[in-house]
This record gives C-alpha cells, sequence and structure tokens, in this order.
C-alpha cells in the first residue's frame, strides 16, 4: 500500500487553538478532520503538506440542528451523523439522499461534511446538495467570521475561498427562502402568499457506475410549492461542469412557473444546456449532458412529490423567531 | 455416495476467523530489509540514464539494484512461462507503463518508498503502441526491439478446425450472422497482492522463500534455472495466500529483485507490491478482440462456426499455458453444441501494455470461447426470431453423443446438456419471465432474460500433450499413515481459499475408511510436499485429487496384504467393506485402517509386497482433461434513461461431476459468478492513447460489492467424469466463465426493442445508454 | 517521532512513531496484530476495517496519531475472553457465523467484514439481507460471492447466544 512523506502533527484543543497553529506553521499546514480526502491524496504524494492540524477534538465543530430557521452543520459532522439524524432528513430529504450515496459506510463514519467540501472534488456529491439548498459556508479566521454562499465557495477544481490560516466551520441552510442574488431585486420573487403556506421538497438523484464510486453525474433539487407553484427553487449538479455546481439558468425560468412535468423537462433541458461536461473514463460528454437533464427533471419530481406530501413549512414556525428545537434535534458531537 | 463427503465444515477457518492466518506480509524475520520498485511513468521510452546516488546516500537504504546491476549477474531478462524473455529490471527500454526499473532496499517500508523519489531516471519517449488492432500497422514502432532481427510486433499465428469444411458450411448455410466483439482486458485482482520475503542462508546456500506462488515448485525449478541457486538449496513456502485467481502463476520481476537483494545485503528481503502495482503490472487477462461467424439453417440447427482474434499479449508474450497450445484453449468455442464444422485462427500480437493474458479463471481461454460461441448463439437466436432458450436446445448435444469428439479435437467426457438447461429454466420460472418481458415491454419498461450454457475443459493435463515450459502437468501425492491410524497426505497442489485442507481430507478419508479430522493435508512447502504444476485452471480436484484417491488406494492395497497377514489369510479373501478389510463370509474378522497401520510397524512378519509401513506416493497423469458445464440465466431490469443496469436474479446449475464437499462446491460458483457481474458491468483495463493505464486503483478498476450481487440461486445435475478416480471434475472457474455471457446476453435482451445488436462489455450505464442512442463504446481506449 | 498511547483490544500500548504511520501499519507491523490486512491503496477494499472507538473505520486511511488516546478493537479482540483469560476465548457468535456459513474461502476480507458484521449487529440485532449487503458494501470479497457473508450475519443475528457447545470452528 502506498504510504505519506514525512509530515508533522499537532492536535488542536480548541478552534482557537487550531487557527493560531496554522498561523504559526503557515501554506504548508493542512487542516486533518476525517481525513478520508486528505490522507488519501498523502498516500498517493498527491498532496504533501509539511504539518497537519488534527481537529477532531473540536466537538464545537460537531453541532448539527436547527437554530434561528437555519438546519446548521457543524463542519466536523460526520457523514454517517448527517445520515442518521432524522429532523435534517425530514427537512431536508436530500441531504439523506445524498449522504446514502456518497462512499460507502465505513467511510461516512470517519469523513466529515467539511473536509468533502473543502477536498473540492468537481464530482463531489455535497457540492451540488448544498448550492441546491443555497447554503451558506461560515468560515472563520483569527480575525473573525465570514460567510459566504454555497455557490461561491468553490473557486475550481479542488480549490476554495478558504484561505490558510482560516477554517469551515459550518453550513447553515435557511428552513424558508430567502430574496436571494437572483432574484430581480425590482420585481421581487414571483411567489404569491407568505412563507406561512410553502411546502417544502427536495431530492438527489445520482448515477455511478458502482454503489460508493464518485458521480457520473448527479442532480439535486429543492422546491418551495405555493399551491401549485413553484415559488423558489434550487438545482445542483455535480460532475458535469456546471458553473457553481447549479443550474441557475433553470432556476430562473421555473421560479414563478407551474409546478408542472412540462416545465421540469424544459428545466432539465436549460440545465443541460448550461453545463460543459468533459468525457472521460466515467462516460462521454454527450452522455454526462443527457444526464445532467434527466436527473435533474428526476430530482424535480421527486422533490415536487415530497413537497406535495408535506406540511406547509409555515406551520413549524416564523423565520427569526426564538428558534425552541423539536426534541431529538440535539445530537451528541463525536 | 462415499460417507467422507459431504458438506464437512472447513478446518482453515479456525485460523482465519481469529485473524491468525500467515500471508506473507504478516511474516516478519529478524534482520529483515524492505524492498519497493521504481517504475516506469511511460509507456514506451528509451531508457538514458538512471542515477541511483541519491537514494544509495539515504541514511536507511541497504541497495539499490537497476538493470545494470543485473545485467552483471546475467539476471536483466528472465524467461517467460511462453517462452518468451521479460525484463526484470529495464536496461534499454521501457515496454509499457509501470514497467519495473529499479528496486530499493531499505530498513522500513515507509523509507523504501521514500527512497523511490530519490532515484533519477532520464527518458527519452518513444511513440506507444497501444491500440492492438493498428499494431501490425505499416511503420509503427516495434516493441521488441530487443529480439534479434524482429521488425513488427507480431507473435504468433495460430488455428484450429477444418478450414476447408467450415467453408463450404457457411456456403450452403441458410443464415450466417456475422458480430465483432471485445472481452476487454480485465485483471483478477485478488485482494492480497502479490509478494516475496527471500532469506538467503549464506552459510548453508539455501535460499528460502515465502511467496504469494500458485505454484511453488515451478517457481523453485524457474529460479534454479535463471537464479544459479542449484535447486536442492532452493525452498519455496506458498503459506496463506488471499487469492489466486491466476494472477499468483507468474514469476515477478519483483521476486527476483527481492532475491537479488538477500544476495546483496545477506539479510532476508521483503517486497510486497501495492495496488496499483499489481493493477498495472501483474498478470492481466484476456483482451481478445473478437469477430465471430455463426452458420445455420433456417430450422435453426448450427452448421459450422468461425472465430477470428486478435490477442494483445502486451509488451511480453508471458502467458502461462500448455506449449502446444499458445492460445490456450480458445478453440474449445465450439462450446456445448453439436455443430460439424469449426475453425479459428488467432493472431497475437505486442502492445505498449504490461505482459499477461491467461489468468482471472479462464481456463486457459476458455473464459474468451464461451463469451464467442455464447453471443454468436444469441445472435442467432435474433436473426432467426427464435426463443434463445428454444434454440440452444435444438442444437445441445445429446446424452447418448457421449464421449463426443469436438471438431476441433477436445474429447469431451460426460454431460446431459439438455437436463441441465430445462432444470434451470424451471428454476428460473422461464415462461413466466418471458410473459412479464412483454408485459413490461408494453409499458415501457426493459427487463432483460440472457442464457448462457458452457462446457470447461479443466485438469491439464495430459503429459504427452500438456506441459508448460518443458515441465509435465502431472501431480503427485504422497501419504502417510502413522502407527496410531492417522495420514498426513503431502499434495503438489496448494490453496488460495479453495479448502484443499479440508476436500483432500475427504477424499484420503472416504478411500481408507478415516474420518476426515484424521488426515492432515500439508501443501505449500516444496520441501516437504511432492512436484507439482500448481493450482489453476480448475486443475486442483481432477489431476491433484486423482493422485490423493490413487495414492490413499495404494496405501489400501498394501494394508490389505498387512490385514491378510494379521488375521492369517489369503489377500484374495479379504473385501472393503464399510472402511475395514473384511475376511469375506466371516464379518466378526475384520481390521480397520488404525489397527492394520500399528501392526505393519510392529513385529509381525510381513509378506511381499510392504516394506514395514503402509506408506505409499504417487504421480497422476490424467487421461485427458474433465469436462464440467453448466446452465445460467440472468434476469436484469435496466433503466434506458440512465444506462443503469440492476441485476435482479441469477440461475445457476453447475455439473461438476462427483461432489466432495457441496458447500465449498457452491461458495466456488458463487465467487465466480461475482466475477461476471464485475466484468459484464464495471470491470476494464483500459488505456489511453499514449499508453496511461486508466485502471491503476480501485477507485477505477471497479470490482463488484454485495449490492451489485443478488442472491444466488444454484441447481446442480451430477455427471462423474468416467476417467477420473470417483468421478470428479473441479469446479474452481465454470462461473467465471459462464456468467459474463449470461449478464451481456441478458442487458442486450432488455436492449431489444432499441435495436441494439451487440455492445461490448464493461456495459457501465454511459455503455448502456450510448448503445442506446446507436453509438456503442469502445471500452478498451480512450480515444480523444 | 512522536509518543503515541493507544488502546487495543483492552491493552495499552505506548509507542514512538513517524506521525505518518498509518494505522493499519501500527498494528500490524508495531503491534504484530495481523489480524488485519490491507488490500488497496485508495481506501476502496475494506480488507483494514479496525474499529476505532466502536465505530468501523478504514485503518488504512487513519493515521496512528489519529488514535492517540483513543480505543482500537481488531478481529483478534473480537473473541469473548474469559477474566484473566490471555487468549483462545469463546468464539464470538460473528466468528461461528462465517465458520458454520462458509463466509470465507482464503480468509483475506474476513477480518475486516466480522469487525463490520459485529458493529451491524450490535446496533441492529435482526438486519434484513438488504441491510446486511449495504453494510458491508465499502468492503470487497474476491472469493465468496458475498452470499454467504450474508448468511453467516443472519446466523450469527439468529444465535446471538453463540452455538450452544458447538465445537465447529476448534
Amino acid at each position: 500500500m502506498q504510504v505519506p512523506a514525512h509530515v508533522e502533527y499537532e492536535r488542536a484543543t480548541s478552534v482557537d487553538h487550531a487557527l493560531g497553529l496554522l498561523a504559526r506553521y503557515g501554506p504548508e499546514a493542512r487542516v486533518l478532520a476525517g481525513g478520508h480526502s486528505l490522507i488519501p491524496m498523502m498516500k498517493l504524494r498527491l498532496a504533501q503538506p509539511e504539518t497537519l492540524v488534527d481537529i477532531n477534538d473540536l466537538s464545537e465543530l460537531a453541532g448539527l440542528g436547527v437554530t434561528d430557521g437555519e438546519l446548521r452543520i457543524g463542519a466536523m459532522v460526520r457523514h454517517a451523523q448527517l445520515l442518521d439524524h432524522a429532523e435534517a432528513g425530514e427537512l431536508f430529504a436530500i441531504l439523506h439522499d445524498a449522504e446514502r450515496v456518497i462512499a460507502d459506510p465505513i467511510v461516512r463514519n470517519w469523513g466529515t461534511i467539511g473536509g468533502s467540501l473543502c477536498q473540492a472534488d468537481p464530482s463531489e456529491d455535497l457540492s451540488a446538495t448544498f448550492a441546491a439548498l443555497q447554503a451558506t459556508m461560515i468560515i472563520r479566521g483569527l480575525d473573525g467570521e465570514r460567510s459566504v454562499a454555497a455557490r461561491d465557495f468553490h473557486t475550481g477544481p479542488y480549490e476554495t475561498v478558504v484561505r490558510p490560516g482560516e477554517i469551515l466551520t459550518e453550513i447553515r441552510i435557511a428552513l424558508h427562502p430567502t430574496i436571494g442574488p437572483r432574484t430581480d431585486p425590482k420585481t421581487g420573487p414571483k411567489t404569491g402568499g407568505g412563507p406561512g403556506s410553502l411546502r417544502r421538497g427536495s431530492a438527489y438523484q445520482k448515477v455511478g457506475r458502482r454503489v460508493g464510486d464518485w458521480p457520473v453525474g448527479a442532480a439535486g433539487a429543492a422546491v418551495w410549492l405555493s399551491d401549485g407553484t413553484v415559488a423558489e427553487v434550487g438545482i445542483g449538479l455535480s460532475a458535469v461542469g456546471a458553473r457553481h455546481f447549479s443550474a441557475a439558468e433553470a432556476e430562473d425560468f421555473l421560479r414563478g412557473a407551474p409546478a408542472t412535468a412540462q416545465a421540469f423537462e424544459q428545466a432539465g433541458q436549460i440545465a443541460a444546456e448550461h453545463c460543459r461536461p468533459s468525457s472521460d473514463q466515467r462516460g462521454p460528454a454527450d452522455y454526462k449532458r443527457h444526464l445532467a437533464r434527466e436527473l435533474t427533471i428526476r430530482a424535480l419530481d421527486l422533490a415536487l412529490r415530497r413537497a406535495q406530501a408535506a406540511e406547509p413549512s409555515g406551520a413549524e414556525r416564523a423565520s427569526g423567531g426564538p428558534g425552541g428545537r423539536p426534541p431529538g434535534s440535539n445530537r451528541t458531537a463525536r | 455416495m462415499n460417507d467422507a463427503y459431504g458438506p464437512v465444515p472447513r478446518k482453515e477457518d479456525a485460523r482465519f476467523i481469529r485473524g491468525k492466518g500467515r500471508f506473507v506480509d504478516d511474516i516478519q524475520l529478524p534482520g529483515m530489509l524492505y524492498g519497493a520498485v521504481l517504475r516506469s511513468p511511460l509507456a514506451h521510452a528509451r531508457v538514458v540514464s538512471v542515477d541511483v546516488a541519491n537514494a544509495l546516500a539515504h541514511p536507511k537504504v541497504e541497495a539499490v539494484i537497476t538493470g545494470e546491476t543485473l545485467t552483471e549477474r546475467n539476471l536483466a531478462w528472465m524467461p517467460t512461462l511462453s517462452r518468451d524473455v521479460q525484463a526484470v529490471l529495464a536496461t534499454d527500454k521501457v515496454r509499457y507503463q509501470g514497467q519495473e526499473v529499479a528496486f530499493v532496499v531499505a530498513q522500513d517500508r515507509y523509507s523504501a518508498r521514500d527512497a523511490l523519489e530519490l532515484i533519477s531516471v532520464e527518458y527519452e519517449p518513444l511513440p506507444p503502441v497501444v491500440d492492438a488492432k493498428r499494431a501490425l500497422d505499416p511503420g509503427v514502432p516495434v516493441v521488441r526491439d530487443d529480439l534479434p532481427g524482429k521488425a513488427d510486433n507480431h507473435i504468433f499465428d495460430w488455428e484450429a478446425g477444418d478450414q476447408a469444411a467450415t467453408d463450404a458450411a457457411f456456403a450452403a448455410a441458410d443464415v450466417v450472422v456475422t458480430q465483432d466483439m471485445l472481452y476487454p482486458r480485465s485483471h483478477p485482482a485478488p485482494l492480497e497482492t502479490c509478494g516475496i520475503i527471500a532469506d538467503l542462508d549464506d552459510i548453508s546456500g539455501k535460499l528460502t522463500l515465502w511467496c504469494t506462488s500458485q505454484a511453488p515448485h515451478a517457481h523453485r525449478t524457474i529460479y534454479a534455472l535463471v537464479a544459479g541457486v542449484p535447486e536442492h538449496k532452493i525452498r519455496v513456502i506458498s503459506p496463506d495466500i488471499g487469492g489466486g485467481f491466476g494472477n499468483k502463476v507468474p514469476v515477478y520481476p519483483g521476486y527476483l529483485c527481492a532475491i537479488v537483494g538477500a544476495m546483496m545485503t545477506g539479510r532476508p528481503v521483503k517486497w510486497v507490491e501495492d495496488r496499483s502495482e499489481n493493477l498495472m503490472s501483474t498478470t492481466f487477462a484476456r483482451d481478445f478482440h473478437m469477430h465471430g461467424e455463426i452458420a445455420a439453417t433456417r430450422e435453426g440447427k448450427i452448421l459450422g462456426l468461425r472465430a477470428r482474434v486478435l490477442a494483445d499479449h502486451g509488451a511480453f508474450n508471458a502467458t502461462a499455458q500448455p506449449t502446444k497450445y499458445p492460445a490456450g484453449f480458445f478453440h474449445i468455442f465450439t462450446g456445448s453444441y453439436d455443430l460439424p464444422a469449426a475453425h479459428c485462427q488467432v493472431k497475437a500480437v505486442h502492445t505498449n501494455k504490461a505482459p499477461g493474458g491467461v489468468a482471472y479463471s479462464c481456463s486457459f481461454r476458455i473464459t474468451e470461447a464461451v463469451y464467442l460461441v455464447e453471443r454468436m448463439v444469441d445472435l442467432l437466436a435474433r436473426e432467426l426470431d427464435l426463443d434463445p432458450a428454444e434454440l440452444r436446445m435444438r442444437n445441445l448435444l445429446r446424452p447418448e453423443q457421449f464421449p463426443y469428439t469436438a471438431p476441433t479435437g477436445w474429447e469431451y467426457d460426460s454431460g446431459n446438456y439438455p437436463r441441465a438447461l430445462r432444470l434451470a429454466m424451471d428454476m428460473a420460472g422461464y415462461e413466466q419471465l418471458r410473459a412479464e418481458q412483454a408485459e413490461k415491454r408494453a409499458r415501457g419498461e426493459y427487463m432483460g432474460i440472457g442464457i448462457s450454457f458452457f462446457t470447461e475443459g479443466v485438469g491439464a493435463g495430459p503429459r504427452a500433450h500438456m506441459d508448460i515450459l518443458g515441465l509435465g502437468m502431472a501431480d503427485g501425492a504422497d501419504l502417510r499413515v502413522y502407527p496410531t491410524g492417522k495420514a498426513v497426505l503431502a499434495i503438489s497442489v496448494q490453496t488460495q481459499g479453495q479448502g484443499h485442507e479440508t476436500t483432500f481430507a475427504q477424499l484420503v478419508a472416504g478411500e481408507l475408511g478415516l474420518s476426515p479430522d484424521d488426515v492432515e493435508v500439508v501443501h505449500g512447502d516444496t520441501d516437504a510436499t511432492p512436484f507439482g504444476l500448481g493450482t489453476y485452471g480448475s486443475r486442483s480436484t481432477p489431476v491433484s485429487g486423482a493422485a490423493a484417491v490413487m495414492v490413499a488406494r495404494k496405501v489400501r492395497d498394501r494394508a490389505r496384504i498387512v490385514a491378510a497377514a494379521m488375521m492369517e489369510v489369503s489377500a484374495d479373501d479379504l473385501d472393503w467393506v464399510n472402511g475395514r478389510w473384511q475376511v469375506r463370509g466371516d464379518p466378526e474378522q475384520s481390521a480397520g485402517i488404525a489397527q492394520i497401520a500399528m501392526a505393519a510397524h510392529g513385529s509381525l512378519e510381513l509378506p511381499d509386497g510392504v516394506e514395514g509401513h503402509l506408506d505409499a506416493e504417487t504421480v497422476y497423469n490424467p487421461p485427458n482433461l474433465t469436462f464440467p458445464f453448466g446452465a445460467y440465466i440472468c434476469v436484469t431490469d435496466v433503466d434506458p434513461g440512465t444506462g443503469v443496469v440492476k441485476i435482479r436474479r441469477f440461475i445457476a446449475v453447475d455439473d461438476c461431476g462427483v461432489r466432495i464437499n457441496p458447500m465449498i462446491v457452491e461458495g466456488q460458483v458463487h465467487g465466480g459468478l461475482a466475477d461476471g457481474v464485475g466484468m459484464a458491468l464495471m470491470q476494464v483495463i483500459a488505456f489511453d492513447e499514449n499508453g496511461n493505464c486508466l485502471g491503476g486503483s480501485f477507485m477505477d478498476y471497479l470490482l463488484p460489492t454485495a449490492m451489485e450481487c443478488p442472491s444466488w440461486e444454484l441447481g446442480e445435475t451430477v455427471t462423474p467424469s468416467p476417467h477420473h478416480p470417483v468421478g470428479a471434475k473441479g469446479v474452481g472457474e465454470s462461473a467465471t466463465v459462464g456468467s459474463p455471457p449470461a449478464v451481456v446476453n441478458s442487458v442486450l435482451d432488455a436492449l431489444a426493442p432499441f435495436g441494439v445488436r451487440h455492445a461490448d462489455m464493461p456495459l457501465t450505464p454511459a455503455g448502456v445508454w450510448s448503445a442506446i442512442q446507436g453509438r456503442p463504446l469502445r471500452t478498451d481506449l480512450a480515444v480523444s | 517521532m512522536m509518543e503515541i498511547s493507544v488502546t487495543v483490544n483492552g491493552t495499552t500500548y505506548r509507542r514512538e512513531i513517524e506521525p505518518r504511520l498509518l494505522l493499519i501499519h501500527f498494528l500490524r507491523d508495531d503491534l504484530r496484530l495481523t489480524g488485519s490486512h490491507w488490500g488497496c491503496d485508495t481506501s476502496n477494499c475494506g480488507a483494514c476495517v479496525v474499529w476505532l472507538d466502536e465505530i468501523p473505520v478504514k485503518s488504512c486511511t487513519v493515521l496512528a496519531a489519529m488514535a492517540d488516546g483513543h480505543r482500537v478493537r481488531t478481529v483478534e479482540g473480537l473473541e469473548l475472553k474469559g477474566a484473566g483469560e490471555a487468549g483462545g476465548g469463546r468464539l464470538d457468535p460473528v466468528q461461528e457465523g462465517f465458520a458454520q456459513c462458509h463466509g470465507l474461502q482464503c480468509g483475506f476480507c474476513t477480518p475486516g467484514m466480522m469487525m463490520t458484521a459485529r458493529w451491524l449487529l450490535d446496533h441492529d440485532p435482526d438486519p434484513s439481507p438488504e441491510q446486511i449487503r449495504e453494510a458491508i458494501s465499502g468492503q470487497i470479497c474476491r472469493c465468496t460471492g458475498y452470499e454467504n457473508i450474508v448468511r453467516a450475519i443472519q446466523w450469527a443475528s439468529k444465535h446471538a447466544d453463540g452455538s450452544d457447545g458447538s465445537e465447529a470452528a476448534q
């Protein structure tokens, strides 16, 4: 088996300690979370950091639950934890759909959400998932915290906006859609009715060559329905060269449109037109483009059916309220 | 049926379930060093220089070996199993990506790996030959310019059958169907990679090797011929081996380098390859570009079969098969059918890829042959608009035709083929499946039902016809019976999971009236076992198993003589009844083996024919191969929107003659069926135009998991082999041979409404979808 | 170099190691617990599965340094030891199940499969065949075709107290 090159190792006792270590060791230091993205790279010597800062003891980064109208996922949450979290799955079925097809059960035991996102593989399922959910990433440095939209988090293959000396600490997903940068500020969102009458549904569809494989193509969709209209929608795409892991043009088309099979077909078509897949061992470009369309439609269909079966989300709580957590949402971090 | 046969639990399990197996990498010797191989990143290049100074300066490095070092010892090249030569460490050129260039010996495995980066090699890249179909084009680079006078990439031409008769049959036929098909390059990928520990005792000169070898005696002889160590000073020990599947038959350059490293340092040297080395440089399997033609009457009677094959052997011809059969047993391609005329031609070429070809439970290319004929029969069924099961029934050999001589010379020993196919169809509920398929098609859902009927020829092989590197393929067995009646059987094959410690004990127990617990099986250590050519080609039961039975019968015959002396009767007055020698007409007077053994070792006066013990030895020269067969049916569901294939059911009826341990037989079948899923749907070692190997890790060389495999449904028929001492045939490779065509036929059956005639393995989602679009993918070569 | 302290199968080991040392190598080469194996370079095959703090992990993808201060359980710790017994305790029903149901052939993937099986049954005493297949979907077997591994785990689930005096795998 291949083995890593020499490296130094430090174990952080707090986030501040970790940030201090990163500052001390400079840009050749890497954060070590679950290690299931980094250590394989180190074994193949594709990554050769000088120092590893182990953050596995930082339980403050492993929280998972609803606060202030957001589902907040700590960066150190293990894939298995997220898959096992009933409330997260009830709120956003797409999270469970995606986690169920990421890697394998043993890797999911130790790999983390933050680790996968920071690895920034162009085929990363969670990148498409959080793009569909229009999540926000919280990044902490010695000079404080900043937030970045999930869609702006990745700057290229294996590249994110996290600077040396910073740590991704949390991912936040708003339970109810907010007016985002893609909505025309002059006309406002094309919805009728307030957030209280929206039904939420989400889904993830992936094709792989085998269980546990990276996707050949994958699509995630989150829809908020107001009666029969798509009040808000997010579509994420992985492995097909979609800009920012999302199908923004397809979203714009669907926003305010009736939630029909025809509209979804059209959305799928638009999503396919705007992605730039490349041919590789997993498949030729024309097939991947086809998957972008086909899986977008299927994800939208399933998200719609789930939305139709859901309670209107306004029945839970208004956004910005005191944020009492439903029972069972407190999970002990590992 | 013998009392000792049956689903006896395995003796070997006791150590494995406790994690107390002893695999090569588990073994540590005092002072042991670790080796690592530096490999070529290029598929074809001149080696300009190899600078090892920095590696030698590493404080933990004890030695560095290059092609130059080996040249001084006349070891830079070694013979292959096909009488070619292969570079141990590159001297003039590198000829495939991953070829061995240098070998580092260091104090620990991490330092050995570090030291590889301190070696600088200057290469002068050359254009590689990657597409086998272009390998013989004029002006293409010559891979083997190390061979004097070699001006092209041609290795051999071989043919079998009657060309004139076949041409005539085709000319007279109502229908001729032709199809090109690829059996892609695949790799056995046992879970344990290949490795060795070489330990040279500098006082006695004894070289002891612990090695992942499926053929320890053959390896010993090869090292004696190549490494200049006298054969009686070499001991090869195959300890527990984590799967072989043909991958562990050859001698690999890393083994020789470890031996040289031990000679240079005076300390034991361990070398265990990593997974990428295993996939990129050890013996691959298949890579046959086949053109098939089948001729028939309109009523569906097959008249003739033709095959033209282009075989990609990689940079060196290192295939392992009997000398007279450079294309292995491919000419058994007439399969299980009664057809009068057949002719095949195989042309082999070099390319800039790893050497190999015969591996992965192929039974010496029978996997390729069965795939060809089963695809052609299915295509013929489609052409004639006949149900594929019905077409097979019309053409399968009938029981009264056995023993049957095939048009290409094979003598099939026994079989009842229609019965096996009917059983598989009954188990599957074939007619209901066809009805379900029709009903689903009307609703736009696509399921497929694929059949594969195969005949194997295993148990190589008769001395007169079969040798590897001049070594005959007979196998020996030594049986000792200790005074207290316990027996020790030493056999020349050894196990990589097939359960020999149990089944061979059962064989001996069955002949001697002992319990299998009273029989210890010794294997794997050349100092303790008789010569034999190893475990592969499903030969253990047919050859070594026969040897075990014959030697036990020799012991039993000696026991008869002793028993006669004990009971003061004539040997002719004794019958073997219920595991004892009994005086005819006087059942009270009998003796079992334990008693007899004690008497033989005692003071009883012994008559002629016995020398003071019951021990015996034998070498078994099989009179023929044995011919296990089977009928497989695979049910798949295909999603045309994504190309994803799900295997719903797999029914497998196997006939391997008499079953010594049915539990072990079924386990062997289960394992081979998974191979079919893998090869048909996901496994391929592909290359790009620059000769980069695209299957160098388990991220891209995908193996099936428990999720892709259905719950296998097994059935059996038993048609004993008439020439094997207990009628057993061997089964190790049957399912790997028979299952890929069943899966492929099933998927293509599902896709028939889309007009898809054929698509090559692996039928990945992209491959299936592309076939539906009318643009089937080329799976072996990524051309941009 | 750094010093680590890892408790493996109930015994605490203090060793000096390089930070880059992988947990699988620490167990096999340093502690001589060779029951766990390795079979690939890319965290795919699962031959190396052990428990880290009661969770199955691929020990080829974990540094020994990450296990410092933690507990590891390997196949050697699967047997149910009596108080004061040095070795050769009673087999875990999972081990018995593998022997009873021919769930192993070459034995190389077996320790990893059994560690996952033990964890699965601890959390779900009566899993369906589909759940079993998913639980082992990150681990490769080249010999068995998985059917008998599934049966072995089902056997263990039905015989949680062992096989009542069976000497099958002695």
